[in-house]
């Protein structure tokens, strides 16, 4: 066996592998170019992977084999790096009809419907290009639910930014959210909820996870695993181009200043093909000619061809000269890797494929037979009867490389000098100012947050809520992490994201019934980082243990790092619940002479608090504690007790301030809360909620709350225009005003 | 009532037109834009929201040139009720049913919230149980909702009694506030504002279901 | 042959995009834009001998809304 690369003596510059990618090849008449070292590390393989590459094949690759190894094994599509710990979190329960490992996660509401969702960044390409970066990556979560059967009946966004100040904050935040806003306005999702951060250390990253849920009924759910040998494998969609070939590996790369000559590789989103695909796609289904289906995401034909072959134990031959292109002279290279969007694979029935070609063409949808289904495990590439590939299928997708890379715990956090007492109002003021905590209704008024007509809750105010259509049912949906927490303190910030969100589904009177993880870190290689990732982790699965809100799909996004700086270690949690009756659900808003019921305990924790960081410009201190049986406790105390509860939020950045003026502002109403203590009303203890109600709920929510020996105390009460807090005070109306136009005042 | 609503293969509010429809008491089919006919018997067209055909070119102007269309615009000519809401009123006003056109937004977003309307008129089938003057909340959610009309256009919508209606604080910079025109024979109705949406108090406003009951009651009279 | 078709909002009516792209230039620092407008070209690939009174048709029909825009065409 020949080996043709050593391990490189000399320096690769250190974007290399990108600059090559956008000057593929173009032309017919050339030549594939030789396999060199440059060329193996330009396609983001390290020198041992490619020795593995020519133990598995026993020879030498072609440049398709090249591409195709890089796009199964790179970090995006193989999670070699994250692996090992993705499999300690909790995936199973009762509710779990199908965790991780699918296109989206499946988990059942009753009645034989199941909500399938899930959470996926598209952070590299938003940054580079931020309109299409973003809407991409909404088409392609929502292509992940309908892939499965489901209609889509929500999506969410988690967007983190840069220092509002930064140069570059500004145009990513207009885009990121036209885009957001211009895929699933078009597509016609309601968006219902999400989160807007701004944090100097995204200055050179920016977060785009997008969520999704759809709808199904749970004997109509559609997997990916291919059956049958000589089965018809059917392209559908919109056509093939040389978008974002090399994206992928893109997406696994660390970003450097020369980041403006990598946008070639950004692809184009289409949501009005994308919404004929869905139509076409559930219309498919229900004639039942689908075997199985997979949607063609991040190297696009290859993941998906090979994941249909590797779960169906099969292998799959296809005939590039099939695939429908829209350039000239594309390569078998470059469509194995094109990431163009709206696309779909699918295995069907041949007997009715006459039947599936009329439903495609009422969409006026490409639909093209590619290839078959074969009985040896292989990977049969051939275009123009010239083989371009020819690899065993299983060790493409189970040889990946997997490490157990070098971690190390992440050092107790100093403790919290001395924070000086401050003017309540004046602290609630400034919170309110910066764009983090105030009014987001500039970013969601550009999403449509009602089509569907079944939206309860529109964003705004914690959890978003849907109507299940034609039912008393609905769901609650919600996305939550604190950067800052998981920073200073990984095991219990990642508790934290789960307990948020298990909070805010509560706090609607939702049943949490399951979670996914949108896991967004800095490079892995460095043990400190993973042990960052190690930690969340840890915390995440400790966390949806207890609380029973299994794992049921995710991904993972390394690498966010731009010149050897990395994010804040951000695990973004998307969290679903279940409310059996939408007349039980808790929308209400505080009203005058309402009680303010502070439920949980008050220790006064400041630190790595919003009030520190934005008032005193200090990050510093511990994360707050998470006690899980706390948060369990009151959760169920509040659920069970609904009733007693006409509005209801839950406490987290911001502490009882912040919580108390949100919900005196949603209902236009004054708060005077009893205390002016700087912890007490700024500190963020955990599994805390302040709810609003009359004096007779009071009365027995307080009973009850004694009974069962949660802690409940009554903090003040709504009513009047003004806002105090003990002696300070001011209009309503003032503070309001701040809170509504500080967003757009610091992003326009 | 007999009621179709229309669906372009980029409609996304087509459903929830049909569910107000049947909700308050009408007989409704969906009609696909590829057909050239309407069905038999027909009292109502609706037109609903979405990108018809992703919005390409302008809004509603390749959706304006379906083979459905033409039978729109004849059941129109023929005296039928038509209404069109946000993307129905950008492809009613590309068949020239309703006069005017709509432009970008003046504050150049996409925008979603719910807004008050004045009820301009009572004058019409689809504003016949609203009292003239009262204020509806009312959802709205598009790009491109920004009436525009020539000078005389104005005047004989002003003159004729035919604007629906205007909205109270003018999200996107409509001339003259309008929200919603009516066709000079007031048997089409074009609106930005989504009544569909505004059909139960537990999604924000129940104030589109007296459109929908009155337009029902009317065309089953008559 | 080619006819490129370009369509331009009617003088007097509002134009919110050149009026924001003239505010960006401005706040970029480059003075003296009195206006901008903005429109879209529209190239199509035609037939030899295709009519240009059928060219005429096709933007009256769909390419152009003559209630806010006008075109001028251009055949090479």
């Amino acid at each position: 066996m020949q080996h043709l690369i050593a391990i490189p003596t000399f320096p690769l510059p250190v974007n290399f592998r990108i600059r090559v990618q956008i000057c593929t090849v173009r032309d017919d008449n050339l030549q594939d170019p030789v396999i060199t070292p440059d060329l193996i590390a330009a396609h983001g393989l390290s020198p041992d992977e490619y020795d593995r590459i020519l133990e598995i094949i026993g020879r030498d690759p072609s440049f398709t084999e090249i591409g195709i190894f890089s796009a199964m094994w790179n970090e995006h599509c193989s999670y070699k790096s994250s692996k090992k710990w993705l499999r300690t979190l909790p995936t199973e329960g009762p509710q779990v009809i199908c965790g991780p490992g699918e296109n989206a996660g499946v988990v059942d509401i009753g009645d034989g419907q199941a909500v399938i969702f899930k959470m996926e960044s598209h952070n590299h390409p938003s940054y580079i290009e931020p309109y299409q970066g973003a809407a991409t990556g909404v088409g392609g979560i929502l292509r992940d639910v309908f892939t499965m059967g489901a209609r889509p009946i929500a999506a969410m966004n988690s967007l983190s930014f840069g220092s509002p100040d930064h140069p570059k904050t500004k145009s990513l935040v207009s885009g990121v959210v036209a885009g957001v806003g211009g895929y699933g306005n078009c597509f016609g999702v309601p968006t219902i909820g999400g989160e807007v951060r701004f944090d100097p250390a995204y200055n050179g990253n920016c977060l785009v996870n997008a969520f999704a849920a759809g709808l199904a009924d749970t004997d109509k759910i559609f997997y990916s695993a291919a059956s049958g040998v000589g089965m018809p494998v059917v392209y559908l969609g919109a056509k093939t181009g040389r978008d974002g070939v090399g994206g992928a590996t893109m997406a696994s790369a660390e970003f450097d200043d020369t980041i403006e000559d990598k946008r070639p590789t950004v692809q184009v989103g289409d949501p009005f093909t994308e919404k004929r695909l869905m139509e076409a796609t559930l219309e498919l289904m229900a004639t039942g000619a689908v075997i199985s289906i997979q949607d063609m995401g991040a190297a696009g034909l290859t993941c998906s061809a090979v994941e249909m072959g590797d779960k169906g134990n099969l292998g799959v031959r296809l005939d590039l000269e099939k695939v429908p292109t829209r350039e000239l002279n594309m390569t078998a290279y470059e469509m194995m890797l094109s990431e163009s969007q709206e696309r779909m694979l699918m295995v069907l029935k041949p007997e009715l494929e006459e039947q599936a070609k009329a439903v495609f063409d009422k969409w006026d949808l490409d639909f093209a037979i590619v290839g078959e289904t074969i009985a040896e495990d292989r990977f049969l590439i051939v275009m123009n009867g010239e083989v371009k590939a020819d690899l065993p299928l299983k060790a493409l997708s189970g040889t990946a490389p997997e490490y157990d890379r070098p971690w190390v715990e992440t050092p107790a956090a100093e403790p919290l000098g001395d924070v000086p007492h401050i003017d309540p109002i004046d602290g609630l003021k400034m919170l309110i100012s910066s764009p983090n905590y105030a009014a987001k209704q500039w970013v969601y008024e550009q999403y449509d947050s009602q089509v569907m007509a079944d939206s309860l809750r529109t964003p705004g105010m914690g959890s978003g809520i849907v109507r299940v259509h034609g039912t008393q049912k609905a769901l609650a949906f919600t996305s939550d992490v604190t950067p800052r927490y998981v920073a200073a303190n990984p095991f219990e910030g990642g508790k934290q994201a789960v307990a948020e969100g298990y909070r805010n589904l509560t706090a609607v009177g939702a049943l949490p019934l399951a979670t996914t993880d949108n896991l967004n870190f800095g490079n892995p290689e460095k043990p400190e980082i993973m042990g960052q990732f190690v930690g969340a982790i840890k915390g995440i699965g400790a966390a949806v243990a207890a609380l029973d809100m299994p794992i049921v799909s995710g991904n993972v996004s390394l690498y966010n790092e731009t010149d050897g700086s990395g994010i804040l270690p951000t695990p973004t949690i998307g969290a679903v619940g279940l409310i059996a009756d939408a007349d039980d659900a808790i929308t209400g808003l505080a009203r005058e002479g309402h009680m303010a019921i502070l439920i949980g305990e008050t220790n006064g924790h400041l630190g790595q608090s919003a009030l520190l960081a934005e008032v005193f410009n200090r990050v510093e201190g511990d994360a707050p504690p998470v006690d899980l049986a706390s948060e369990k406790k009151h959760g169920e105390f509040i659920r069970t007790n609904s009733a007693w509860v006409t509005a209801c939020s839950d406490l987290s950045d911001g502490g009882l301030a912040l919580a108390a003026f949100e919900m005196a502002e949603a209902a236009n109403v004054g708060v005077s809360l009893d205390t002016e203590g700087t912890a007490e009303l700024f500190g963020e203890d955990q599994a805390r909620y302040l709810v609003a109600c009359n004096f007779d709920q009071a009365e027995a929510l307080l009973a009850a709350a004694g009974n069962l020996g949660v802690p409940a105390t009554c903090v003040g009460r709504f009513g009047g225009t003004q806002v105090s807090f003990g002696a300070q005070q001011t209009e309503l109306s003032e503070l309001s005003t701040i809170f509504r136009n500080s967003f757009a005042d610091a992003v326009t | 009532m007999r009621a179709a609503v229309v669906v372009f293969p980029g409609s996304n509010c087509d459903r929830d037109m049909v569910v107000a429809l049947r909700q308050s008491g009408a007989d409704v089919a969906k009609v696909w834009h590829k057909d050239a006919d309407l069905p038999q018997g027909l009292d109502l067209v609706a037109v609903p929201g979405g990108f018809s055909f992703g919005d390409y070119l302008r809004c509603g102007a390749i959706a304006a040139q379906s083979p459905i269309c033409r039978a729109v615009v004849d059941h129109a000519n023929r005296g039928g009720y038509v209404l069109g809401v946000c993307n129905g009123f950008q492809v009613l006003s590309e068949t020239g049913l309703v006069p005017g056109a709509l432009m970008r937004n003046s504050g150049l977003k996409f925008l979603c919230k719910t807004v008050g309307l004045t009820v301009e008129t009572q004058d019409s089938a689809f504003t016949a149980a609203y009292s003239q003057g009262s204020e509806i909340q009312v959802p709205i959610a598009h790009h491109d909702g920004n009436y525009y009309a020539t000078e005389d256009e104005l005047k004989a919508l002003d003159s004729e009694d035919r604007v629906a209606f205007r909205y109270s604080d003018n999200p996107n910079g409509s001339m003259s506030s309008i929200a919603g025109v009516l066709s000079a024979n007031r048997r089409v109705l074009g609106m930005m504002p989504h009544p569909e949406r505004a059909m139960d108090a537990q999604m924000g406003s129940a104030d589109g279901q007296a459109l929908f009951r009155a337009l029902v009651g009317q065309t089953t009279q008559a | 042959m080619k006819a490129i078709v370009t369509v331009m909002l009617k003088n007097g009516v509002l134009d919110p995009q050149g009026e924001a792209v003239k505010s960006a230039l401005g706040g970029l620092g480059f003075s003296g834009v009195n206006s901008v407008r903005q429109g879209k070209l529209i190239e199509l690939d035609l037939a030899e001998g295709t009519d240009p009174a059928q060219i005429d048709e096709m933007c009256n029909r769909l390419l152009v809304n003559a209630v806010i825009e006008s075109y001028q065409l251009d055949i090479t």
